[in-house]
């Protein structure tokens, strides 16, 4: 398959039917992208698919061929949001375990693409689909708003 | 100034275990050459401590680019323990937070044992607690050799030698240093007998609210490695297959289908199900779909949670084994003016965290490595030799970052450790293998919080003063049939009913207690353990006879704590910041709950809006918290708003089902965790406290739920009896 990752094109020997998860993290060996459920429940497995936000974990491969993937690696490189919301993200010591903050923030680059400036009730419904089990939603909600007014 | 003047022996025993002087490197060294972590933030150490620098001791390396990295012996599963314990050493040494790095401690089970355990591993809110001393007094060791090393290099008297920011330095003559420019001849100074520790009032690092986290930034980038992360030279991914009940055997298989499969290297069979090995997780996924399996299930009870509750509600008709007894509790019941009863359900509940369970293991002649989110050393270490035949010194553990665990990775069985060795030895590879349950293993997986039962019967005089208290409870040990057995030498399991009718003063009390005989479904701790039950049983029966007395549920709670200052403090603060007292709109309802855990006392408030359909929401939530000195504020902060989420999804959707032997759920559709729209503001506040540290990772859970269940009391006159609340109220 071909496809390019975080504006590489990489050429993976994987069947079709392989969620694009697995060829991210199994093949292409980026890792900052999570399996949390397998069955689009949760978004540890959040990437940006042409700039939309899409749960890798039940995506095809073959689906995404001459599309444009973002992962949490490359959005950290090149997306100005995305490193406005790691600054808030540290600002505010957000995560706690950490493992689904990479799709939090893949789903939060996304929010904050479409709206600059979320009310309380568009961040939260907008994020509806990351799951946290730590339960950091309070300074998830906080940093999104502080990357909103630094971005502005 | 605080003076710890301890032994040698007992200080080499809390903190420098390590040897003294330059051998204290040499112990040090074997140890990191043996079990080098591979990731935490910090460098690996085997490379690191080639470079010529200085550590006093087990839990400390100072470089010469002046990197000052504290070896940490318990798991980061999200508690923050990597920046807590590294605040304490930092504190003592006089370092700068910005040269401080945490990384895991190898799985050197004497060394690092918890002192609480007496073994290595993490839990029960001990971390900061067993630490505190023991990490101060490691730092300031190395500060003591640190300012005699300067003393030596610039000619002067050490005491005039003083330490701040990572700076050593001489007022008079004009000299200063690093911490790195001194570590080599730091490395050669006597490990001192006697350590001065700061004075509290002293500190500069502890209990100030300016700290990063020293993991935030590699957990908001996806640069932190987790063990779904190892990736290792010829490594291959196990996908395993369970049996659909709780014990049943393999009858046979036929993995012919799995075989086909393009990327499947072998299909093995273990005690407790099959596994299919594979290149990458997806090949091997498809490999385990496509076994065709033969359970015998004959062993194996159909078991029905429903059912098994009717049997709980019977058995809590009887006398139990009295775990706590005091004056004559039904003589108090029988001469009661009025008696109140109320029993209470309580659904198993899974873990589910974030990362499902998953460990690497590989099998050489030299022994077995491990790659986990490593949470009970003390157990899965010789557990592992035990099961290989091999001497414990050849099982090496690499601890790495967990994605949660709230109990889960600290199993008394070993269960998911020795499985991922199990599968390692069956597949008669030497190369490391990946074992990685999906979601629906790890749901399905049962080690759940356990189904509980608590009947409780409440006797007022006619005065409305509280005489008789029974609390019977109903549910499966944690530890019975475990290594940790011994926690029963009182005859029952501890943890079944810590904390019930605490810490009301009531003249006559009897908690008893049924453990029904082992019956198949594992249970297991899971964040704040029995007082998930016990807590919720006593705060909303206070209520409730605080109601039924006409009196004020604050009040009446005040009045039976009078011995109890910790509990009363937190009780008032919560109350004063939450506007106790102050009247509500319709609709809306205020509830209270105190429950202390692992010696830390916390009180919620809680305020709900119940809709005419009987739908509501949590407003908001007040927390005060006692936990003694606050090291990291902004951790607590974290940690108790966590608390309160991670209670709070419990309390409003989750619960694991059997039916025909069955788990009924299987993912996050059907166990139902909270997600961002459920999630209340949070307020916390500490209280300001010199008692020594405990823990917090788990006392902000008990109090939610029940805070919640008084709230809606308070709102609609109905209680809940049942956890999860769900959609009881539309009815």
């Amino acid at each position: 398959m071909k496809l390019t990752i975080n504006n590489q094109p990489l050429e993976l020997d994987v069947e079709p039917d392989m969620p694009l998860l697995w060829a991210i993290r199994d093949h292409a060996g980026l890792t900052g992208t999570k399996f949390g459920c397998g069955m689009a429940q949760c978004g540890a497995c959040t990437v940006h698919v042409d700039g939309q936000p899409v749960r890798s974990c039940i995506t095809p491969v073959a689906s995404v061929e001459g599309k444009q993937v973002t992962t949490i690696e490359g959005a950290t490189e090149a997306s100005t949001i995305t490193q406005a919301l790691q600054e808030a993200w540290v600002h505010y010591n957000v995560p706690q375990c950490g493992y689904c903050q990479s799709g939090q923030l893949m789903s939060a680059t996304a929010l904050l693409s479409s709206n600059p400036a979320p009310s309380d009730t568009d961040i939260d419904s907008f994020m509806a689909g990351n799951i946290c089990r730590c339960a950091t939603y309070q300074r998830i909600r906080a940093a999104i708003k502080r990357a909103a007014t630094q971005l502005a | 100034m605080t003076e710890q003047s301890n032994s040698r022996r007992h200080f080499f025993k809390t903190s420098l275990l390590a040897g003294a002087g330059l051998t204290l490197g040499v112990r040090l060294s074997q140890a990191l050459a043996d079990d080098a972590p591979v990731a935490g933030p910090g460098e690996a150490g085997s490379t690191a401590l080639k470079q010529g620098l200085f550590a006093p001791n087990a839990f400390i390396r100072i470089a010469p680019d002046n990197t000052v990295t504290v070896i940490i012996k318990h798991l980061e599963m999200g508690q923050g323990t990597y920046t807590g314990l590294t605040t304490l050493v930092a504190e003592e040494l006089g370092a700068d937070w910005s040269q401080m790095r945490a990384e895991g401690a190898p799985a050197d089970t004497e060394t690092y044992k918890n002192l609480a355990f007496g073994s290595m591993g993490t839990g029960g809110s001990t971390s900061m607690a067993n630490s505190y001393l023991q990490m101060r007094q490691a730092g300031a060791a190395a500060r003591e050799m640190l300012k005699r090393a300067a003393a030596r290099q610039w000619g002067v008297d050490e005491r005039k030698v003083t330490v701040s920011n990572g700076v050593l330095s001489h007022a008079g003559a004009g000299f200063s240093a690093s911490f790195g420019e001194m570590a080599e001849l730091a490395a050669g100074m006597p490990v001192p007998e006697n350590v001065t520790l700061k004075n509290p009032e002293d500190f500069v690092l502890i209990g100030k609210n300016n700290l990063t986290r020293l993991d935030s930034e590699a957990k908001s980038t996806g640069k932190a490695i987790y063990t779904q992360d190892i990736q290792l030279p010829d490594m291959l991914v196990a996908v395993v297959a369970h049996p659909p009940r709780f014990g049943a055997a393999v009858q046979s298989v036929d993995d012919s289908g799995a075989r086909a499969i393009r990327g499947v290297v072998n299909v093995v069979q273990y005690p407790n199900g099959v596994a299919v090995l594979a290149n990458d997780f997806w090949s091997a996924k498809k490999g385990r779909d496509a076994l065709e399996i033969s359970w015998d299930t004959s062993k194996t009870p159909p078991l029905d949670s429903e059912a098994l509750m009717a049997r709980y509600k019977s058995l809590a008709r009887l006398p139990g084994v009295k775990t706590t007894s005091a004056g004559d509790v039904d003589a108090a019941l029988k001469g009661a003016a009025q008696v109140i009863s109320a029993g209470y359900e309580f659904p198993y509940l899974a873990h589910a965290a974030m990362e499902p369970l998953n460990c690497v293991a590989q099998i050489t002649d030299a022994g077995c490595e491990i790659w986990n989110g490593e949470q009970f050393q003390g157990i899965d270490k010789p557990s592992i030799a035990a099961v290989l035949g091999i001497d414990p010194a050849q099982v090496k553990i690499n601890t790495l970052f967990a994605g949660g665990s709230f109990g889960r990775r600290a199993n008394p069985h070993a269960d998911y450790v020795l499985e991922a060795v199990q599968i390692a030895r069956a597949s008669g590879l030497q190369q490391p293998i990946k074992m990685v349950w999906t979601r629906e293993e790890d749901m399905r997986g049962g080690h759940y919080r356990p189904m509980f039962y608590h009947q409780l019967e409440g006797g007022l005089d006619e005065h409305g003063n509280l005489t008789g208290w029974r609390q019977r409870v109903v549910g499966q040990s944690i530890v019975q049939g475990t290594p940790m057995e011994p926690m029963m030498a009182g005859g029952f399991d501890p943890m079944s009913v810590e904390g019930s009718g605490e810490p009301y003063e009531i003249p006559n009390r009897s908690i008893e207690l049924h453990t029904p005989a082992a019956f198949g479904v594992p249970v297991q701790w899971w964040r704040s353990v029995g007082h998930t039950h016990t807590g919720f049983a006593t705060e909303c029966f206070i209520d409730e006879l605080a109601h039924a007395t006409g009196r004020d549920p604050v009040e009446f709670r005040r009045a039976l704590m009078k011995d109890s200052p910790r509990h009363l403090g937190v009780l008032n603060l919560a109350a004063e910041k939450a506007g106790w007292g102050n009247r509500l709109p319709a609709g809306r309802g205020r509830g209270i709950a105190v429950v202390k855990s692992f010696n830390t006392y916390v009180a919620e408030v809680a305020d709900v809006t119940v809709k005419a359909d009987g739908s509501f929401t949590v407003d908001r939530v007040v927390v005060a918290v006692d936990c003694g000195v606050a090291v990291n504020p902004d951790v607590i902060y974290a940690q108790m708003g966590g608390g309160v989420g991670f209670g709070l999804s419990a309390a409003l959707g989750e619960k694991i089902t059997l039916k025909e032997g069955q788990v009924e759920q299987s993912n996050f559709h059907d166990y139902l965790v909270m997600r961002m729209p459920q999630m209340p503001p949070v307020e916390v506040h500490i209280v300001h406290s010199g008692e020594n540290p405990s823990g917090v990772g788990e006392p902000g859970v008990p109090p939610i739920a029940p805070a919640v269940a008084n709230a809606l009391f308070a709102a609609t006159g109905r209680r809940i009896y049942q956890l999860p609340i769900a959609n009881q109220l539309a009815a």
